[in-house]
């Protein structure tokens, strides 16, 4: 048990709000690993919440714990880039240099070992956070010095033998062995911007409402993958009526295979800050909070750095930028391992100590958020192309990208590829220039926007005539194909949160792939809708027993026509968790059909054989099975 | 008549009062929309999903949408009748319901919903989970291979203080409902006993008693769920 003046000291800290139960959580979580009764106890009676209430919020994030972990903690990300890169030789190194089984504390309780969803770092893979600090590119003999190490009891930071990261990465208050991986720069990461030029400047020439209207005429939609309109998410939040206004930077990335935000928190947490800034000048905020995934701990002392630079300059604070009543600040938040917080409201809940479970809708956050205040939640590479366009003017941002879609879109390319890293394309760049700029060759399939998106195919089917497409995907056929010639990246087409991750033809689609997003989906849901809660893991039995050879043709249908009960979810996990599967029917249809059984009607699944082997086990004997005779 | 609204519910026009969502319209003019987590008097949690209905396409939940004027609302449509159908099979096949031994056989919402839906045999194999029974409570016992994780028990059952005496545990398809250990120990017989009233199926029994009212003479053994 940890202390109890020391709970309550730390309680104190947090003024005894049980809206701040995350960071009360994460403090007590620095002293003891876990969250033993005791505590809880203590928790429950000084917050006045029943002991099941605040297990509620720990058994929710994956780390937070209710047992006890380790001294040392390795969380191995799970994500499939990882397992591409053989996850699994790193996986049996730390077993077997742990002497543990994955899920489970050493004996002595020095190391932990877990397994975790996709970390941000699907161009360095394998990695794996430990103690918060992250080590990419393992290999099986890094795996071993670093068990060395910690069971010699040295800091783990010291264990970092590499150089460390380009850019900020190597900071003294970052100092990590992450790379940036820049890639392709274009309007949006070119450094031609003077750091803070808009609270300089901008804020005297533009009116909040010119604000609002520039980033309106520049069409800039959320970056995060849905795709609203920022002008207008900034209108709506300026309108409602509420005793504070509040401006959320949403930095918990958590779709596979996504890490630009990672990077632009490191390469341009100015503008990061400043973009909230001017969404705080535009629509008359004082509260601005960044939430910011558990995942990059690591650039904690950092960002918070950055954040008292501002406050020095007077770029946050009271009367920003000499304007008279224009009081703003910025508090970090961190997570603690949810993959669902990414969604708006279910981070709103998050901030106020509890799961993260999406809330019904209307009303929305700008008109009842935070603590009930009216709150935009902007993602972070939408805060920092609005400073880009504040500064330029919407009519310049206008000159890129399409009509549906302007401007740039950062993209995190990861897989089967030579340059993995990040990449700024116009909208409406071909998927097929995509392949070629990161260098991916042999292209099978690519997964556009993350298992949240579609697995999509790059096959130029052009000259093809119609019976050959048919050929390729019955029975859907041409219409299905035709919308393969020359896929775009733009909202109409091919919508992306920036997530792009190529998979060969070596690779197993199915039973590597999308039975990796299946288990995703499946892990991270709240669990609070019954179709979302219920139906992934439905359905991914379905799909496993398709690949044991025990599927029959109506099973295909049976996936397609269940699927459609997942949008009757209340957010976009939910409605979005069966798309690996679905997506995959639809372009890679002949995977599965080679799966299954043509002649077969019904398969029972039932396998009388293995069914009696238990029996045999404790009766030793042989049992005798006449339709073997 | 500033305060009054006209919807359309299945080709219906119906006026209504405003500020009312579009569940409390429907059952006020007798349209029947099925519900499981929602009860009546608490703040609604679209956690079950069965009375999702379809406005201008779209799927929303009638229990927390509120109605605004000129809504057309889509209800008993072959679609939707499916989809709620379906979550219900997906009910019965994640969790373990045996209604010939439930106490609350006849009482039970879930069950009820199976039948007006008709569900002969579920589309999904059942998974038949591995799920535990808490007896802990000298008052309650929290059957878990029932539960339906719907939150009515989380909203209503409070103390004095407002301290909850159930709680979701976990996430995902391991999300539990949990009784807290120890307000489960002091709970009284009365709390007790609304409880398990409040459950739509036979997850909370009130120990110590069976029941007053016969399987075979209870509310939808006379009269189906929605009429």
């Amino acid at each position: 048990m940890i202390e109890k003046s020391l709970i309550i000291d730390i309680l104190q800290q947090h003024k005894n709000d049980c809206t701040r139960l995350m960071d009360i959580l994460l403090d007590l979580h620095k002293i003891q690993n876990y969250m033993d009764k005791e505590t809880i106890s203590v928790l429950a009676e000084e917050l006045d919440l029943s002991r099941a209430e605040i297990e509620e919020t720990i058994s929710f994030y994956h780390f937070f714990s209710l047992k006890p972990r380790g001294k040392y903690n390795i969380y191995l990300t799970d994500s499939i880039t990882a397992n591409m890169k053989n996850r699994k030789a790193i996986l049996e190194a730390f077993e077997r240099e742990c002497g543990t089984k994955i899920n489970n504390v050493t004996p002595d309780g020095l190391l932990g070992l877990y397994t975790t969803s996709c970390i941000g770092m699907n161009d360095q893979e394998p990695a794996a956070i430990i103690n918060d600090v992250v080590f990419t590119n393992l290999t099986p003999y890094r795996v071993k010095e670093l068990v060395k190490g910690m069971r010699a009891g040295e800091e783990i930071k010291d264990l970092i033998y590499e150089n460390y990261g380009d850019g900020n990465n190597a900071d003294p208050d970052v100092e990590s062995m992450v790379s940036n991986n820049i890639r392709k720069k274009s309007i949006v990461l070119k450094k031609d911007y003077e750091t803070y030029t808009f609270v300089k400047s901008g804020i005297k020439k533009y009116t909040p409402t010119e604000v609002i209207k520039e980033i309106e005429n520049s069409n800039l939609r959320g970056r995060g993958g849905a795709g609203f309109p920022t002008g207008l998410k900034w209108r709506f939040g300026s309108q409602s009526q509420g005793e504070h206004r509040v401006i959320i930077c949403n930095a918990d990335e958590g779709e596979p295979g996504t890490f630009k935000d990672r990077v632009l928190l490191t390469e341009y947490p100015e503008m990061v800050f400043e973009g909230m800034t001017a969404a705080a000048y535009a629509t008359g905020s004082d509260i601005g909070v960044l939430y910011l995934r558990y995942e990059y701990t690591y650039l904690l002392k950092f960002l918070k750095r950055i954040l008292n630079e501002m406050r020095k300059k007077n770029f946050l604070g009271k009367n920003i930028g000499g304007i008279e009543g224009f009081d703003f600040d910025i508090r970090i938040q961190l997570g603690a391992g949810a993959y669902i917080c990414g969604e708006e409201s279910a981070l709103i809940e998050s901030m106020e100590g509890k799961r993260g479970e999406p809330r019904d809708k209307p009303p929305f956050p700008v008109e009842k958020g935070y603590l009930g205040y009216p709150t935009i939640v902007n993602n972070v590479e939408t805060l920092v192309t609005a400073v880009k366009i504040l500064q330029n003017g919407a009519k310049w941002y206008s000159g890129f990208g399409t009509n549906d879609s302007l401007g740039t879109k950062l993209l995190s390319i990861s897989g089967d590829c030579k340059f993995p890293g990040i990449y700024e394309v116009e909208w409406g760049t071909p998927l097929t220039e995509v392949m070629e700029m990161c260098g991916a060759e042999d292209v099978q399939a690519i997964q556009v926007g993350g298992p949240s998106g579609m697995l999509v195919s790059l096959k130029d089917l052009s000259h093809l005539n119609s019976t050959q497409l048919m050929k390729w995907y019955k029975p859907s056929g041409m219409e299905v194909a035709e919308r393969y010639i020359d896929r775009r990246l733009s909202y109409s087409d091919l919508p992306t949160g920036g997530s792009i991750i190529i998979f060969n033809n070596q690779r197993d689609l199915l039973g590597e792939v999308v039975m990796n997003f299946m288990e995703f989906f499946i892990e991270e849901s709240c669990g609070s809708c019954s179709t979302c809660r219920n139906m992934p893991y439905v359905m991914k039995n379905k799909l496993q027993k398709i690949l044991d050879g025990h599927g029959v043709k109506s099973d295909i249908e049976d996936l397609l026509s269940w699927g459609k009960t997942l949008k009757a979810s209340r957010c976009g996990l939910g409605q979005t968790a069966g798309n690996p599967i679905l997506s995959s029917i639809f372009n890679f249809r002949h995977l599965y059909e080679k799966h299954i059984q043509s002649l077969t009607e019904y398969d029972t699944v039932f396998n009388l054989e293995n069914s009696v082997q238990t029996y045999q086990k404790f009766v030793h004997k042989e049992p005798v099975l006449f339709h073997l005779q | 008549m500033e305060n009054q609204i006209k919807i359309v519910i299945d080709g219906r026009e119906i006026t209504a009062e405003k500020g009312k969502t579009i569940l409390e319209i429907a059952r006020e003019n007798g349209i029947f929309i099925p519900t499981l987590c929602h009860f009546k008097g608490a703040d609604p949690k679209a956690n079950c999903r069965v009375c999702t209905i379809k406005i201008n396409n779209r799927m929303m939940t009638s229990c927390t949408t509120p109605a605004a004027d000129g809504m057309e609302i889509e209800n008993e449509t072959p679609e939707l009748n499916d989809i709620r159908k379906s979550i219900i099979e997906l009910l019965f096949v994640c969790g373990n319901h045996f209604c010939p031994t439930c106490e609350k056989s006849g009482d039970c919402e879930l069950q009820a919903l199976a039948y007006r839906y008709q569900m002969m045999v579920p589309r999904f194999p059942y998974d038949f989970p591995q799920k535990a029974v808490d007896s802990s409570s000298p008052k309650i016992l929290k059957e878990q291979n029932r539960c339906i994780s719907c939150k009515r028990c989380i909203k209503t059952i409070k103390d004095e203080k407002g301290r909850h005496y159930f709680a979701f545990k976990n996430r995902g398809n391991k999300l539990e409902v949990v009784l807290d250990p120890d307000m489960g120990m002091e709970i009284s017989d009365k709390l007790a006993q609304i409880a398990m009233k409040n459950c739509p199926v036979g997850s909370i029994i009130y120990k110590g008693k069976g029941f007053d009212q016969p399987i075979g003479t209870r509310k939808y053994d006379k009269t189906p769920i929605g009429g």
